[in-house]
Parts: structure tokens; C-alpha cells; sequence
């Protein structure tokens, strides 16, 4: 049933094909961190600006990421605007996350306690001041592991690439299956990769979670 | 006050699709799309049930399980959350037929989607049976209930207020992952969208009219949660005085 000779073969292809994976769930995830934490910003610098933020936000999750994909891969060219299927990818992954983190970073910057705001006034902080040097600090470290959470949640819709054939892992196991005709191994092989990094990634946001609540 | 802002939502979207169909453009997709529309409603029905059975008893399992039992919860929630649903769907699909395991498509559908939320759920299920107040498990031992007696008639209802937002959340979850079974060629929504968008190539109303038909089951969920919300909210005193 299972073929260990096999199974030896493709590690190596496979283990190429996860620097893709890695590479776009490092990509995605910094669009979503910076995209998230302007549109949180966004939010309380204008009532405006907050309902615009609040509908794209609730617009980005209750729709699928597939179809998210699909949308920038085939509408935007229609725009003349024509990118790679992994450029494509990556993007409609960093915005649909984005929408995620930006509601984390609220739950931070609503955390900071109102008197921090009315102190800075106080002390006749411009409000670009307020939020950089006050607000910010105080805002993110409680937000971080929420932030691992959709980091591993990024990493494992990663796999969606494949349906826009971009050669991550998903893609090349079924790329080796239609081959071969064995789809066996490489898709087990694909799901304890993304189990395996799932459960380091894990660690190491607890890890990093212990580090931020030892400092502050 | 939300409730009626999602409505309005619903509304709006449902009268943007309807002013669409007026639009020669948009109207020779709709009778296509709307059929893939409730593939996809039927997948979300039968995968949540699948979801919500899969839930329970993993949670019961590994909170009150011998320990075999204890630890097959523990590996199945771990494996489900570890992986990705699209993973476990191709791997349901094209390797369950090689152990001459052969489902059909909606099936393999519906049990990849299930225990995949239901891995999550599993947990929801936990936290809100552990979070019931201790005096309540006190009191039933009291009244010297034994411990099935004890989960049917206090915990689990209790606990069931407490998990109706969080199930809220993974139901969305699910509607959006139904998206992945047009991979395993199910002709639900987006699968009708990809095969129509390759016939004719007219991306921008396809996929309009996909997103906007989405965006009416996702809210259309998240109004019946809230509703069922408020209904389960009445009468159970969480950590207030009523």
C-alpha cells in the first residue's frame, strides 16, 4: 500500500515545492500585518473612515477565499493589470487576512485604557505622537498571539494557490499523483508537512507569547 | 441593533442582485449560478450536522473518555486543526479509493468539511462545558445525579448558550470552505462560476454576482446565530445577578 522507495523519490521535489508554500504564507502574512494595522488606524482616525473600514472588513471575511483568488486572478487582468498567478495569489491572500488581523488590532487599541488618550492630550501630544509613541506600544504586544493564530491559519490556505496553479505543495502532490497515479504518498506527505510546521509554528508563537508577558 | 444592521445588510445585498438580474449582461448567469448556490446551502446544512455531531463527541470523549478513547479525540482534533481543509479533502478524495474506500463526491464533501470544523468545534464544545460554574456541578452531585444525568440535564444546556456565538464563527468558516469542493469537481457556486467564467470570459459579472450570492448565506447565518443567540440568552444567569 505504501511505497517507502517511492515516498523517497518525491521528499526532495516536495521539499522544494514547501519553500513556495513558506515563501507565500511569509508574504501574505506581511500584507495582512501592515495592511490590518493601517485599516485598524484607519478606523480611529475618522467616524468616516471607521463605517468604510467596518464594511470592507465584514464584505473581505463572508466571502471565500477561493473566490477571492479567482477574482484578482481573472478580474484585474480585464483591468490591464496583469500579474503571476503567485503574485495574484499571494495578494488575495494578504488582503482576505488583512480584514482578519485589522479586527485583532482593534481589540488591541481598544484594550489601551481611554485615560492614555486624555493624558497625552493633557500633555499636548499631536495625535501622530499619541498613537506612535503612547497607543501603539501599549497596543501590541496583547494582540501577538492572535496574530500567531492567523498566521497559522494563513499557512494552511495556502494550499488554495494550487487551484490558480501555482507550484506549491499542494499543486506539485497533485501534479506527482496524476504521474504517477499514486496519490497516496505525496498528499499524506503534503498533510504531515503542513501538521508537522502547524504544530512548531504553534510553539513558537506560545514561546514568543511567554517572552512578551515576561517584559512587560 | 445588530440584528437589524445585518438585515439591512442582507437586504441590500439581495436588492443589488436583483437590480442586476434587470441587466441583460448579469440575468443569463443567474439561473446557473443560483443553481450551484444551493449545492452549496445543501454542503453547508449536512456538513455543520456532520460538524456538530463530530464536536460533541470528540469533546466528550476527551474530557470524559477512558483513556483510549481520551487519547483518539486528542489525535483527530490535533490532525483536523494541524492540516489544511483542502489537504484533507484530496486526501478523503483520491486516497480513501486506493484502501477501495469509493464515496461519491458529495459525500467525500461533506465528511472532509465536517470533521474539519468539527475538529474545531470540538474545542468550542470543551471550553463552554468546562466553563459552566462549579457550584453547578456541586449542586447536581448533590442531588446525587449520576454524571449522563448530570451533562443532559445541566451542563449541556447551559454550556449550549455559552457555544452559540463561537459555532456562529466556524459556521461562516464553513460556508467559505464550501468554496473548496468545486476542486473535487462538486458543481456547487463557485465551481458553476469557474466553468461559466471559462465559456465566456465575462469575469466581471460572474464573479460579482458569486461574491454577492456568498456574502447573502454568510449573513444569512449570522443573523439565524444572533437570533438563536438571544432566544438561548433568556433565562441563563451567566456569572450575574438576574
Amino acid at each position: 500500500m505504501w511505497d517507502w522507495a517511492f515516498t523517497f523519490d518525491i521528499i526532495p521535489v516536495l521539499g522544494q515545492a514547501a519553500i513556495v508554500t513558506v515563501q507565500a504564507t511569509a508574504l501574505g502574512f506581511l500584507i495582512a500585518a501592515i495592511l490590518g494595522l493601517f485599516l485598524a488606524s484607519a478606523r480611529l482616525a475618522s467616524p468616516a473612515a471607521g463605517v468604510a473600514v467596518t464594511i470592507v472588513v465584514e464584505l473581505v471575511r463572508s466571502t471565500p477565499l477561493l473566490i477571492q483568488i479567482f477574482f484578482l486572478f481573472f478580474v484585474l487582468p480585464k483591468a490591464g493589470i496583469v500579474l503571476d498567478a503567485f503574485t495574484a495569489g499571494v495578494i488575495a491572500i494578504g488582503l482576505h487576512y488583512a480584514a482578519y488581523c485589522s479586527e485583532v488590532y482593534r481589540a488591541g487599541f481598544e484594550s489601551v485604557p481611554r485615560g492614555q488618550w486624555e493624558a497625552s492630550i493633557a500633555l499636548n501630544l499631536s495625535p501622530w505622537r499619541t498613537f506612535r509613541d503612547i497607543i501603539l506600544p501599549q497596543a501590541l504586544p496583547p494582540v501577538v498571539p492572535a496574530l500567531g493564530n492567523y498566521l497559522i491559519a494563513l499557512f494552511k490556505e495556502t494550499p488554495l494557490l494550487s487551484a490558480i496553479a501555482v507550484l506549491e505543495l499542494m499543486q506539485t502532490a497533485k501534479i506527482i499523483g496524476s504521474d504517477t497515479f499514486r496519490y497516496t504518498e505525496p498528499v499524506t506527505l503534503v498533510g504531515v508537512f503542513f501538521l508537522g510546521m502547524s504544530l512548531v509554528s504553534a510553539g513558537l508563537v506560545r514561546l514568543l507569547e511567554s517572552w512578551l508577558q515576561r517584559r512587560y | 441593533m445588530w440584528i437589524r444592521m445585518l438585515a439591512a445588510m442582507l437586504a441590500a445585498t439581495l436588492s443589488i442582485i436583483a437590480l442586476l438580474s434587470l441587466d441583460g449582461e448579469y440575468r443569463v448567469f443567474l439561473p446557473g449560478l443560483l443553481e450551484g448556490a444551493i449545492l452549496t446551502i445543501e454542503i453547508t446544512l449536512v456538513g455543520a450536522l456532520v460538524a456538530m455531531v463530530m464536536a460533541l463527541l470528540a469533546a466528550l470523549g476527551k474530557l470524559y473518555g477512558p483513556m483510549a478513547v481520551r487519547w483518539l479525540a486528542i489525535t483527530y482534533i490535533e490532525i483536523f486543526r494541524g492540516t489544511s481543509a483542502l489537504v484533507q479533502l484530496f486526501w478523503l478524495y483520491f486516497v480513501l479509493p486506493q484502501f477501495g474506500l469509493y464515496l461519491n463526491e458529495f459525500t467525500v464533501a461533506v465528511l472532509a468539511l465536517g470533521l474539519n470544523i468539527g475538529a474545531y468545534g470540538a474545542e468550542v464544545v470543551r471550553g463552554a462545558i468546562v466553563s459552566v460554574a462549579r457550584g453547578q456541578w456541586e449542586a447536581s452531585t448533590a442531588l446525587n445525579m449520576s454524571r449522563p444525568q448530570m451533562l443532559r440535564r445541566i451542563i449541556l444546556p447551559q454550556a449550549f448558550a455559552a457555544m452559540i456565538p463561537p459555532w456562529g464563527n466556524l459556521f461562516i468558516e464553513l460556508v467559505k470552505s464550501t468554496s473548496l469542493v468545486s476542486l473535487i469537481t462538486l458543481a456547487d457556486l463557485t465551481f458553476k462560476a469557474q466553468q461559466m467564467n471559462q465559456t465566456t470570459l465575462k469575469t466581471v459579472p460572474i464573479f460579482t454576482l458569486v461574491l454577492l450570492m456568498y456574502l447573502a448565506i454568510s449573513l444569512t447565518v449570522t443573523i439565524v446565530m444572533r437570533v438563536l443567540e438571544q432566544r438561548t440568552a433568556i433565562g441563563i444567569a451567566r456569572g450575574k445577578v438576574v
